[in-house]
């Protein structure tokens, strides 16, 4: 993963309405951001601003349907976060038994 | 805390120890010593202070991470922001060890959250469902004894 990526992934699931919308579009499958805004109980620019930031994390795809823009979650976009649990669980696992090691060595 | 089935989770790891609190809280407050576990540092345990964890740079990180004592609660409780990759475009977390009494030596519990102090206020507020992106989790901490 890059920095730069896992970073855009973090900010943007760092907010619980963004972190609501993405949730919904992963249970409900794509919507509008009328669906959107009925759900997240906040302004339709605001909806629009939140899905900008998601996108930008590569969390959200859109496509145009005449006036309509259509959007849907992209849960492979959460790998970063999966790949820190990994590498964090593991990293934190080592050092735990480490400190085991140092623990019995001080008197 | 509430309810943990809504309390939005974070990486925790946790163990017991057969060793006095008094010693762990040495192994995690003596720089010379921590540097023999975790890393190279130049920690201090005082609140404010900045200080780094130094190793060999890997591909995409330096091998710097930039820290900040948050708290020192002596025996009790530590915590330092973990910051990699810079202020601007990294990544920063909260790292915070705390230390239980247990039979026959130590609990340390160690939370990594993915949050800065001044987020955790939403963070904590939301009863999103924030724990099923750290369902990998279960799986990671499943293997810690």
């Amino acid at each position: 993963m890059t920095l730069t990526h896992a970073n855009h992934v973090f900010r943007a699931l760092a907010d619980p309405t963004r972190r609501a919308i993405f949730e919904e579009l992963t249970r409900q499958g794509e919507q509008t951001v009328h669906g959107l805004t009925r759900y997240a109980g906040v302004s339709q620019p605001a909806v629009s601003k939140h899905l900008t930031v998601l996108k930008r994390a590569k969390l959200v795809r859109h496509r145009r349907e005449g006036r309509e823009t259509h959007y849907r979650a992209q849960p492979d976009a959460l790998a970063p976060m999966v790949d820190w649990l990994d590498h964090y669980g593991a990293f934190w696992r080592d050092r735990f038994d480490r400190l085991e090691a140092l623990l019995e060595r001080m008197d | 805390m509430s309810n943990p089935a809504e309390t939005p989770r974070t990486l925790v790891v946790e163990r017991v120890f057969p060793h006095p609190p008094e010693k762990l809280w040495r192994a995690l407050t003596e720089s010379p010593l921590l540097a023999q576990w975790m890393m190279n540092n130049d920690f201090e345990p005082t609140i404010g202070r900045k200080f780094q964890f130094r190793t060999d740079p890997k591909p995409n990180w330096n091998g710097v991470v930039d820290c900040e004592v948050l708290t020192v609660d002596p025996i009790q409780r530590l915590s330092y922001n973990w910051g990699i990759g810079g202020s601007e475009a990294g990544l920063q977390w909260v790292v915070e060890w705390t230390l239980t009494p247990a039979e026959g030596g130590t609990h340390v519990r160690m939370e990594q959250s993915g949050f800065s102090p001044e987020q955790r206020g939403n963070y904590y507020g939301a009863n999103y469902g924030w724990q099923k992106m750290f369902d990998a989790l279960d799986r990671v901490i499943g293997e810690v004894d």
